[in-house]
Order: structure tokens, then C-alpha cells, then sequence
């Protein structure tokens, strides 16, 4: 048993549902008691999505438990096909599901549905999210991509016809995962290079079935992507690219070998500036950078990608590396190495926030956790991978890979040290108390929400500032009713109802005065 | 995918005897949270109690996914994340238990109430949490006092997860004396501010004493006994009702303060009961109703003539649809409530308008056809749906804030009624 308050990673099942709902016209039927249905909260509310995952839920309940539960999965499984009429299903249990021991592969195979029928085997008490996805696209690309050819069967590509790649690996609710895959089609265009198949994102189960007419594939998310492209290699014998192009080095390799498994000439994309990080970070503003000590956790894919960009193109000094993701700790602690560090490989928030303040970091690159434990220690920092929260699901495009990518992060891990200096340099000048107190930073975990705990920092003093002349008193009574107003919209009711008062010439507002003033200005 | 396809409804129609209100069952695919979600705002309420879940990563990610930026404070609730090692033998699962529960004293020593809380994996392996509470009580008493409810999916839907946990406590309520004077219980937790409204509302009136479950310190518990009158806060407590009445405690039937109307008639029903001179209550209540009068005038404008559908979430719904009809003038295309207690709600039926269609349970499919063939102005529903419905072009108002924001209570009215109608200004204010 692990104690936990937060997790960054799902359970597997929630992997599937990232495939699911990336892809068209496949649906899933997923074995589950009543409330599981929260995770399509996280595709609609965080991601934005306009449209329902593509799930039914057997949302069985207690009444149902015995055998009536494998009556409820066929039956739910047959609607889903009447209703939906997708091209392919996934069926699977979630946690409790996979106790209760209903075959969901079974079941539907009985119900003899006239579209293939992918069975998952999610075993959501050893394995987590990203795994699920990696698992899930990978039990659909065996089953969807079609018979192999005979092993060793040459790949000639017809006469005058472009290479042809796949891109595998984004997702939905994938961090960035939408602007990286118009990012990098784009390059790939410029190169010469056509795509063949994207998937899962906005691929079907027909696209897979076409994945083995292309010549290579490329691995945008190895934590997604890589079992299901090492699958295509051996059985038809695609190359693939894994070199993640997240950073000017990383890109630049990756376009190298790109354009070696394609057989053309990488030297016109490459030529010239195509990225501004280069030159932003040789221009003179950038020296204050050199050897700022910066701390790493993220996925795999990209606290590694951080790290280089971290160390080689912006100058830091990478004095913390570490990931969640278990299955690549054998190359985070490589990378760690080579900056002289131990990785830290753990999915304990309470560690990684104690290797932060062991190793007192001046900028911190996480997750949407990391952010928060920043924000505590009053440290800059910046989101560099899932999981992150609605705001880092962005209207605009910003990219993390390509060249654009490296634009993004030079101006996204740059931001919070400039506001960093801003801010030592307002409270070096202005050292007035209130000031401090009111202004919330959005660095500095001053002002604390009446939600969190008790904690020994005092409620923000509120204080009393009115006109000189004009004396308007709050009886102590309509003072603490006061106080149990959210921290965020009490100066306003403040405000109201001291103006409130004068304009009656109230000289004492009490709890009545406060609710008056309330209806008075309703909103 | 989820396409619109027609699908016959396999709904089973049935009316029970509910005056002039049709009451229908269904079953099928339910789009609601699990009762583990009541832990986020109670574990506001009683201040010094944890809520510690027995589940899996599933649930830790739910609670995670429902309290947002919560979770980033020191909450008070974290989950025991069963694996595969616990799953080998129940003996083991115990021990470990145990330490966890240990580690987490040791770094919570303000902790005087520990909920240990029960979720689908931990039952369905039959993993006996009121045993385990028992014993754990024993070894930390008496700093630590530990009781056991289940917050599972397969036993609770959202607002029972509350439920759930106030009939844990009811047990231990101190015994009042057999000749103690009539005292007034209000059970159901309520934000603090509404709680203190209620409380002076209570005090002019003469009412007393005047106590709260859930109490807002764990060794706070209201006295209960044969001479307990007490009123239900929220439409979801059907078994702390039940535990209330086996400690001899007596209910005080009234609809659910939502609303100027609700409030007089849920204050009405206590002040009868202490045979509150009638001048008295209406001088005690005016200042109130002047208020919400006021505050509801400007959405009552808005909100009239609009026609509402209510997604099934927490219970409030039918209270919230009495309140939207009556006091703001809106139809109502459809009801739905996860759960009908045909007893607490009785009044609040009475009071529906006359052919309002109210849907017990759901058949998520079936009932989102039913609503994109109706059209309604405004749907109330989760989060899950919310955005989808809106980008079919229907407004909706998500429904989970209605248990976060204080709602109840005359000063309360106006914002009540604010939450309907800001999604429907939007969206006249919107030209793009």
C-alpha cells in the first residue's frame, strides 16, 4: 500500500481512453462501477474537447455484482456497436472490473460483433497511464496494421513517388502533443517527405491498417509510440527514427536522420537561422543565464530533451534530473550522469520536493506539481511535461518541438527568471509591508487560499483604509462574518459596503449593513 | 463518434404516487461520480479530520481530478493506493494498513478524526475497513478516534458519499438526557457562512438549542436523543436520516432551503414545531425576504420562460427545479436525480408544477437524445457533458459547483439564482 495525494500518473485504463479518444471511429467499452466516468472530465474540461471520449461505461453497482455483470458488458458492448457503428472496439476493465474477473475480451468475442474486437489486458494494479496508452496502441497497430510480408522482404520505393513516413505517438490529453505534430509534419514537408499515417491522433482503424505502406516511422513519444513502432520494424521491417525533437540540437539530429533514412539532403532546412534560440541565448541579455542551477523532473521524453537544451543551449547548470516514468530510468540516469548528478526515478511527489530543496535550485522545470512546489519555495519555474492543468492546454499555438518549439521554450524558461529579478528587485526597493502582503505574486505562495490547510502563515490582514473624514466602523461581528468571504472577492465586498455605509451615513456596519450592501449591489 | 444515432429507449416506465408529478425510472449508463468526491468539501467542514481512501489509483486520480488546485495545500484526505502485493493475502493488506495509517499520524498530529474510506476495489475484495477502523481506534486512542463509510462507486453516488459519512458519526453523538428540553439538530453540511446565517435566523426566533451535524471539530458532536428534532440541510441523507431516527430523534418534514420560498418553509417547519408566535417569524423573516426579493428581481427577468433539464448528479435536483419553477418562473423539460427519496422529498414533490417529468436514475445515451430533441434553454449537468452539449449548441451550467457554492438561505438566493442565469447572459454577451 502507497500512501498518495497525488499522482502523476493514471491508472492504465486511462491510457486506453487518451488512444481511444485521439482516434476516429474506434470505441471503447470499458467494464467499470458507477463514478468512472470522472475521466471524462479530464478530455473535456482540461483538453477542451468538444465531443464525449468515445467510451461506454458499464458503470455496474453493487446490486449487479455476481453474475449479472458479465450480462451488463455484453449488453452495453452491443448498444455501444448498434449506436456508434464504429470500425473497430476496444473493450477492457478498470480496476475494480479486473477483480470481479468478467472476461471482457470473452464477451464480446461471443457476441460475434461484425468489426474486429481488440481485447486489453490493463493490469491496473502494477502498471499506470502511460503505459495503458503504449500497451493499447500497440495491441491495436498488431491487430489493425494488416499480415506482415515475409521477413526480409525488401522495401523498394516506387520510382518518382516521395518518401513516405508514419508519426506515431501523439494522443489526446498529450502534452502539447497537437502543436508538435503540426510542428514536425511541417518539417517533414519541407524535407520532401510526405506523411503517410498519424496515429492515434485522428487516425482509424482503416489508417492503421495502412501503416505498413510507408518507409520508416517516426517516434514523436516513446512512452506512447515506441512497442508499437519496434513491433513495425520487425514484422515489416520499417526503420525508425526515436530521436525526439524537442531543442536545436535534438532537431537538427533529428532532421539528419530523417533525411538519411529518406535518402535526400537535409542541408536546405538546416540552412540559415531556423530557430531564434541560438542568437537569443549569444545576445548579450542572456549572459545573467550562465550556470543558473535548474532543476528537472518530468516524463522521460522530456525532462531528457530538457536537460541538453537546459545545459548546452541556454547555459545552465543542471544540478537535478528525474522522472515518473519507470520504464526509461535507465536513460534519465545516463543522462544524469554525464551532468554529474544521481537521477531521481520516483512517482512520490514528497521526494522530489525534498530533492528540490536539497538541491536549491534558482529555476525549476516540472510538471504541474513541480509549479505548485515552487511555488512554495518561492522558486521560478516553468511546465515542461504532463501532467498539467487547463492553462497548459493553450488556445495559441506553442509548440515544444522543431524550431518554433525551441522559440517557445527559450521565451517559456526564460519569463519566469526575468519576472524572478522583476520581483527581487520590488521587494529590494519597495519594502513596503503592504504592499507584499496584498499584491499576489505568482511566484511567491503568499496568498493562500481559506481552502488549504491551517497553516502558521496568518490570514492576509485585511486592513481598514478609508477616506480621511469619512469614519465608518465594522462592528467585530460583521468584520468575522467578513473574513469567511473567499480571500479572492472580499475587497471587493469590503469596498461595497464601506461605500455602502457612507452613502447612508451608516457610522457602524454590521452584519445586517453587509448583507444589505450585498442585495444593494447584487451583481 | 457519438454520433446522434436514435436509440430506442429501454427505459421501464413506472409512476409512482406523487401527486401530479410522473415519476420514471431508468437504468443503463450512468454519468456520475462516486461518493469519494464528498471527501472535498467535507474535508473542509470538520477541521480536524482526515479521510484517508482504501483504493486504487483510479481513486486517487479521481479525487485528484475533483479537487483541482486543492490538492496542491496540505489537503486533509490522501489515498491508500492498494497494489499488487496487497491483493496476495488479506492478513498482509491489514499490516499494511496499519503503517500507513501510522505514517500518516505521525506526519498529521493535528489529526483527531481519521476516516477510513471504502471504494470499489477495496470492497469487491471484501476488505473489512469497520474492523480495521475499530482496531486502528484502539491503538491510537485516545488521541484518534477512526470510524469507517463507503465512499465506493458501486454503493454511492456523489452527494451519498456525505450521506455515508454523517451516518458514520451519528453513532457517536453523545447520548442527551432522557428529561433534556426539545433541541434542534440541522443535519447536512452546509458552508460556514450559511451555517452562522442559519444559526441567528434560529436564535431570533427563540429556537434553541441549536446544534449542526457535521460539527465543525470532531469532538464537537451534537447531543441526540428522543427530545432531537431535526432538519435535513440536503436532500441526500437518507441513511443518516435512518440513524438519526434508531438514536430516537425525530424528522421535521419541510423542503430544503433553496430559495427565498424553500428557506421560509424550511425555517417555518422548525419554528411550528417550538410554536414560534407566527408575528414573530414573519418580523424575524422579513428582512430576509426583502433581500432575496431584491437579489432575485434582475434573474427573474432573465430566467423566466426558460426551460431547464437537469442532468441526474447530485439530488439537489429536484429542490433546485421547485426553486428554478417557482421563484424564477422557468420550465422544466426533465428532472433527473440519481436517487428519489420519496419521504424527504415529499414536500418538495408537492410543490413541483403539475405533469413535470422527474427521472430517477439514467441511461446516459437514451437521456442525451432525450434532451437534444427538447432543446432545452439551459442543462444542468457534470463536467463530462457540459462542453460537449455546448459545442451541439445547448447552454449548460455544470453542476458540481451548486455543491461547492454557498446556495442555501435568503442572502444566498441571488447567487443561487445568478449561477442559472450567468451561462445564459454569456451568451448573449458573446458576438463571435
Amino acid at each position: 500500500m502507497q500512501l498518495t495525494v497525488w499522482t502523476y500518473e493514471g491508472p492504465p485504463h486511462i491510457g486506453a481512453m487518451r488512444i481511444a479518444t485521439a482516434m476516429e471511429s474506434l470505441h471503447y467499452v470499458l467494464h467499470a462501477p458507477q463514478g468512472d466516468t470522472y475521466a471524462d472530465l479530464l478530455f473535456t474540461m482540461i483538453e477542451r474537447r468538444a465531443k464525449r471520449p468515445p467510451v461506454t461505461y458499464t458503470t455496474f453497482q453493487a446490486r449487479d455484482l455476481g453474475s449479472d455483470t458479465a450480462e451488463i458488458f455484453k449488453r452495453a458492448a452491443a448498444e455501444a456497436y448498434a449506436r456508434f457503428r464504429p470500425q473497430a472496439m476496444i473493450v477492457g476493465a478498470s480496476c475494480t472490473a479486473e477483480l470481479i474477473q468478467d472476461d471482457p475480451g470473452g464477451l464480446a468475442r461471443a457476441l460475434d460483433l461484425p468489426i474486429p474486437v481488440v481485447p486489453l489486458e490493463l493490469p491496473a494494479y502494477q502498471k499506470k497511464e502511460n503505459w495503458g496508452a503504449s500497451e493499447t496502441f500497440y495491441r491495436l497497430v498488431r491487430a489493425l496494421a494488416g499480415p506482415a510480408p515475409a521477413p526480409g522482404t525488401p522495401r523498394p520505393r516506387p520510382e518518382g513517388r516521395r518518401p513516405l513516413c508514419n508519426i506515431l505517438g501523439p494522443t489526446a490529453l498529450g502534452f502539447r502533443h497537437r502543436d508538435d505534430l503540426s510542428e514536425i509534419t511541417g518539417l517533414l514537408g519541407r524535407l520532401g517527405i510526405d506523411v503517410n499515417v498519424t496515429a492515434p491522433l485522428g487516425a482509424s482503424p482503416a489508417d492503421l491498417g495502412r501503416l505498413g505502406e510507408a518507409d520508416f516511422n517516426v517516434v514523436l513519444y516513446p512512452e506512447i509510440a515506441r512497442a508499437a513502432a519496434q513491433y513495425l520494424q520487425k514484422a515489416f521491417g520499417q526503420p525508425m527514427v526515436e530521436t525526439v525533437p524537442i531543442g536545436v540540437g535534438a532537431t537538427t539530429r533529428f532532421i539528419e536522420e530523417v533525411a538519411g533514412l529518406a535518402g535526400i539532403d537535409p542541408g536546405p532546412v538546416l540552412a540559415g537561422a531556423p530557430s531564434r534560440l541560438p542568437w537569443y541565448s549569444r545576445s548579450v541579455d542572456s549572459t545573467y543565464l550562465t550556470g543558473k542551477r535548474v532543476f528537472i523532473f518530468g516524463d522521460a521524453t522530456h525532462a531528457l530533451a530538457a536537460a541538453r537544451i537546459a545545459a548546452t543551449e541556454l547555459g545552465f547548470r543542471v544540478v537535478g534530473l528525474g522522472t515518473y516514468s519507470r520504464e526509461f530510468a535507465r536513460e534519465i540516469r545516463a543522462e544524469a550522469a554525464l551532468h554529474g548528478i544521481e537521477a531521481l526515478v520516483t512517482d512520490d511527489y514528497l521526494d522530489v520536493e525534498a530533492a528540490i530543496q536539497a538541491a536549491q535550485p534558482e529555476l525549476v522545470l516540472g510538471t504541474q506539481m513541480e509549479r505548485h512546489v515552487a511555488k512554495r519555495l518561492g522558486l521560478p519555474c516553468a511546465v515542461i511535461s504532463a501532467p498539467v492543468h487547463v492553462q497548459d492546454f493553450p488556445a495559441r499555438t506553442s509548440p515544444q518541438m522543431g524550431f518554433e518549439g525551441a522559440n517557445v521554450l527559450f521565451d517559456t524558461w526564460v519569463h519566469p527568471l526575468m519576472m524572478g529579478l522583476e520581483e527581487h528587485l520590488l521587494g529590494m526597493f519597495r519594502e513596503d509591508r503592504e504592499f507584499s502582503d496584498a499584491a499576489p505574486s505568482h511566484l511567491g505562495g503568499k496568498p493562500r487560499a481559506e481552502a488549504e490547510a491551517p497553516a502558521p502563515t496568518p490570514e492576509p490582514v485585511t486592513t481598514v483604509t478609508l477616506a480621511p473624514g469619512l469614519a465608518v466602523a465594522w462592528a467585530a461581528e460583521a468584520e468575522k462574518e467578513l473574513r469567511k468571504i473567499p480571500f479572492f472577492v472580499r475587497g471587493k465586498a469590503r469596498t461595497n459596503t464601506e461605500r455602502f455605509a457612507r452613502e447612508r451615513a451608516l457610522p457602524l456596519i454590521t452584519i445586517e449593513t453587509l448583507y444589505d450592501a450585498k442585495a444593494h449591489f447584487g451583481r | 463518434m457519438n454520433a446522434h444515432a436514435p436509440v430506442p429507449s429501454a427505459a421501464t416506465p413506472s409512476t409512482a404516487g406523487c401527486g401530479e408529478v410522473a415519476i420514471r425510472q431508468e437504468r443503463g449508463q450512468r454519468a456520475v461520480f462516486c461518493g469519494l468526491t464528498g471527501i472535498v468539501w467535507l474535508h473542509r467542514k470538520i477541521q480536524d479530520a482526515f479521510f484517508l481512501v482504501v483504493g486504487s489509483r483510479t481513486c486517487a486520480h479521481l479525487i485528484q481530478s475533483a479537487a483541482g488546485v486543492m490538492i496542491f495545500a496540505e489537503p486533509r484526505f490522501a489515498t491508500a493506493i492498494i497494489d499488487e502485493r496487497d491483493l496476495a493475502g488479506l492478513a498482509d493488506m491489514n499490516d499494511e494498513l496499519d503503517r500507513v495509517v501510522g505514517r500518516l499520524i505521525e506526519r498529521r498530529p493535528d489529526i483527531r478524526l481519521l476516516f477510513l474510506v471504502g471504494s470499489c476495489p477495496s470492497e469487491v475484495i471484501k476488505l473489512d475497513l469497520g474492523r480495521a477502523a475499530a482496531r486502528l481506534s484502539r491503538n491510537l486512542a485516545p488521541a484518534v478516534r477512526v470510524l469507517s463509510y463507503s465512499g465506493s462507486g458501486i454503493e454511492t453516488t456523489f452527494t451519498q458519499g456525505e450521506d455515508a459519512c454523517l451516518a458514520a458519526l451519528v453513532p457517536e453523538m453523545p447520548r442527551a438526557a432522557a428529561d433534556a428540553p426539545p433541541a434542534l439538530l440541522v443535519a447536512g453540511a452546509l458552508a460556514d457562512v450559511v451555517e452562522d446565517q442559519f444559526a441567528r435566523l434560529f436564535a431570533e426566533l427563540g429556537i434553541a438549542p441549536v446544534r449542526f451535524l457535521p460539527a465543525r471539530r470532531a469532538g464537537a458532536l451534537p447531543e441526540i436523543g428522543p427530545n432531537t428534532r431535526y432538519l435535513l440541510a440536503q436532500p441526500f441523507l437518507a441513511d443518516t436520516a435512518r440513524a438519526l431516527e434508531a438514536r430516537g430523534a425525530t424528522r421535521l418534514p419541510a423542503p430544503f432551503p433553496l430559495g427565498a420560498e424553500g428557506t421560509t418553509r424550511w425555517l417555518q417547519a422548525a419554528a411550528e414545531a417550538w410554536h414560534v408566535d407566527p408575528a414573530r417569524f414573519a418580523a424575524v423573516t422579513a428582512p430576509g425576504l426583502r433581500r432575496a426579493e431584491q437579489a432575485l428581481g434582475p434573474h427573474r427577468e432573465r430566467l423566466s420562460g426558460k426551460r431547464v433539464f437537469f442532468f441526474p448528479d447530485s439530488q439537489l435536483e429536484v429542490p433546485l427545479a421547485r426553486f428554478l419553477a417557482r421563484e424564477l418562473g422557468m420550465g422544466l423539460t426533465e428532472v433527473g436525480t440519481p436517487y428519489l427519496h420519496r419521504g424527504h422529498l415529499a414536500e418538495e414533490l408537492a410543490l413541483l408544477p403539475a405533469g413535470t417529468q422527474v427521472v430517477e436514475g439514467q441511461s446516459l445515451d437514451d437521456q442525451m437524445d432525450r434532451a437534444r430533441a427538447a432543446q432545452p434553454d439551459l442543462s444542468v449537468c457534470g463536467l463530462g457533458l457540459a462542453n460537449p452539449l455546448e459545442a451541439e449548441g445547448l447552454a449548460t451550467k455544470w453542476s458540481i459547483e451548486l455543491l461547492f457554492t454557498p446556495i442555501q438561505g435568503y442572502d444566498q438566493a441571488g447567487d443561487l439564482a445568478e449561477l442559472f442565469a450567468r451561462p445564459l447572459l454569456r451568451r448573449t454577451r458573446l458576438e463571435v
